[in-house]
């Protein structure tokens, strides 16, 4: 029951680009790999040179048109082959695919494989060109995956407006022993109290402004008040457009290593997210809770739920600066809310460290294995694949993608 | 009849028996990933059954909780064997139980560094697997169902007589007190 599980992670994107999913992916792996499991990961990357041991490259990808823009894909014989060989040879007990409708690697691994099939959706796309064109394949493959896990509400949504079905919900982990010390900045948080906002200034749904327009008020019942910022921006220009008694107050960290983000949480009283939309998982918010910060968030679904419905961290009305201002000075008043806010949003981000997301999602791989099964190579679906291929099925763009691949010069894929 | 004629039908025969074939196969593998489903839950749910007495037996959190966990326990245990509608009842109640005894997250910490954790983590992780086996189950069922109920799958009874799928309904949500997020 509780044995070491071989598993095997299919991850559609170059591996040697940074992304959400490749970090994803990586942290995951470290995470099992430190529960006694045993991991291999299948990927797309440009060189085998830097590669870490646990990843099997598929090749290289090519930057093909897809779907409006140019993604960098991997589909083509050779690393169909690839795939075929890491399947078979990798005996693996689960096979976990992230993203699989995406045209590539993770979407042939599906196809290739039979047995424990597990898989994850990132994205909250919208109704996407790419789902409505393959939908015969997207079918095929969703009935091959046993567990399903969306890591947001959002993307959940997508799935099951989409395909069907429903998904267990398991977000992304976040390292909580990372944020709990840190040596604050030289002078902070100061008796006068400190706020800390964090994202691209120039970004207006990230929601800098309405933190800006809600200063004034809360300089009033908080004389000595100070704002850090990190993320990039243009002080000069932002602070231009200020009141000479709001501009004093910001000191700029500019774009931040995540030793001096960390930092930068210790040294504030309230972090203050002030996002007006966009969001479908509030991971910031989360680390400052890791870290000790009380959190002032706008009302977002999606940081709701984060705050436990406002229990775990206060909210104010979206796009409402007075609304800000009024829950900030209530806060910055009541050193007893901070401290309540402080415990609950601590123990909060522990149900989201990578441990317990990694526990969960080893609860997954044990709930669709019967005992003893392993994955293998599945050659009905390689014949189907070819039946498909060739009785008309091939005007969208998924097959384009695939012959694009198959045609291109050897000189480009080795 | 014109060569033409002879060879139209010929197609159509081939394609017949190729769509027929292709969807025999796939509710093949839809009818296995239901059964696997049924096997996984059953097992998840003798596993909580199994960790739940255990929890019982150590006496946690304290003795009138314990009996009550002991009593849905003993129950659940009993109806593992009848038919889906009676299970159902006795693992609802013992997941009511659950809930209703661990139902602090605070107190929950506080209890498992007081006592054994790991076994308290078992019981929390029990609690998952029974509710992800059932969502996982509840979907292939429906992903089977929908193909038996397509009208060439049904006229050409492709399904044989392989029962008809079954979703398990259940009271499964996990006690608040474990952590829900």
């Amino acid at each position: 029951m509780s044995g070491p599980l071989n598993i095997g992670i299919v991850c559609p994107y170059a591996w040697d680009v940074p992304g959400g999913v490749q970090f994803h992916i990586r942290d995951l792996t470290a995470a099992l790999t430190a529960e006694g499991h045993q991991v291999s990961v299948l990927a797309p990357a440009d060189s085998d040179e830097g590669l870490p041991d646990y990843v099997t490259s598929t090749g290289r990808p090519l930057a093909v048109k897809y779907n409006g823009s140019v993604a960098r894909l991997n589909v083509g014989m050779r690393s169909t082959k690839r795939i075929r060989n890491w399947i078979r040879d990798g005996e693996f007990d689960v096979m976990h695919v992230h993203e699989p409708i995406a045209p590539g690697v993770a979407n042939v691994a599906v196809w290739s494989a039979q047995g424990p099939i597990v898989a994850t959706w990132h994205s909250s796309i919208e109704k996407s060109r790419a789902l409505n064109a393959s939908f015969y394949l997207a079918q095929t493959i969703m009935e091959k995956v046993r567990g399903r896990i969306a890591v947001s509400e959002l993307a959940r949504r997508t799935l099951v407006t989409h395909l069907g079905g429903d998904a267990v919900l398991i977000p992304n982990g976040v390292d909580c022993g990372t944020f709990t010390e840190a040596e604050p900045f030289e002078g902070y948080p100061g008796p006068g109290k400190t706020l800390f906002f964090l994202g691209r200034a120039a970004e207006p749904r990230k929601g800098l402004p309405i933190l800006l327009a809600a200063m004034p008020a809360i300089i009033e019942q908080n004389p000595d008040i100070r704002v850090l910022l990190a993320g990039p921006s243009d002080p000069a220009e932002i602070k231009k457009k200020l009141p000479q008694d709001v501009a004093d107050r910001l000191n700029f960290l500019g774009l931040v290593s995540e030793e001096d983000k960390v930092r930068a949480f210790h040294s504030a009283d309230i972090y203050v997210a002030p996002n007006t939309g966009g969001e479908s998982f509030g991971i910031v918010l989360l680390e400052a809770m890791a870290s000790g910060t009380p959190v002032l968030a706008s009302d977002l679904e999606a940081f709701r739920r984060v705050l436990d419905g406002g229990k775990a961290g206060a909210v104010f009305e979206n796009e409402n600066p007075e609304d800000l201002a009024r829950v900030a000075n209530a806060l910055l008043a009541d050193s007893q809310m901070r401290a309540d806010l402080q415990e609950k949003g601590r123990h909060r981000a522990w149900l989201y460290d990578w441990g317990r997301v990694t526990k969960e999602i080893v609860d997954v791989y044990r709930s669709v294995r019967t005992p003893g099964e392993i994955v293998t190579e599945d050659f009905r679906g390689q014949l189907g694949g070819r039946f498909a291929r060739r009785s008309g099925w091939r005007s969208d763009s998924n097959e384009a993608t695939a012959d694009a691949a198959e045609v291109s010069p050897p000189g480009a894929v080795s | 009849m014109s060569w033409w004629v002879w060879l139209l039908i010929a197609v159509v025969l081939v394609v017949a028996i190729w769509y027929l074939s292709s969807q025999a196969g796939r509710l093949d593998r839809l009818h296995r990933r239901v059964d696997a489903g049924h096997v996984s839950l059953q097992a998840a749910l003798m596993r909580r059954a199994a960790v739940a007495a255990e929890v019982a037996g150590e006496m946690l959190p304290d003795p009138s909780s314990a009996a009550l966990i002991a009593e849905a326990t003993k129950n659940a245990r009993r109806t593992a064997e009848s038919d889906d509608v009676t299970r159902s009842v006795a693992e609802s109640e013992l997941t009511l139980v659950l809930a209703g005894v661990f139902d602090d997250q605070e107190s929950v910490q506080e209890l498992s560094e007081a006592t054994d954790g790991e076994l308290l983590e078992e019981l929390a992780s029990a609690c998952r697997r029974v509710e992800m086996s059932r969502r996982f189950l509840n979907d292939a069922v429906r992903a089977c169902s929908d193909v038996r109920q397509q009208p060439l799958v049904r006229y050409f009874r492709l399904a044989g007589r392989t029962p008809w799928p079954q979703a398990f309904d259940m009271a499964d949500g996990p006690p608040e007190g474990f952590g829900v997020r």
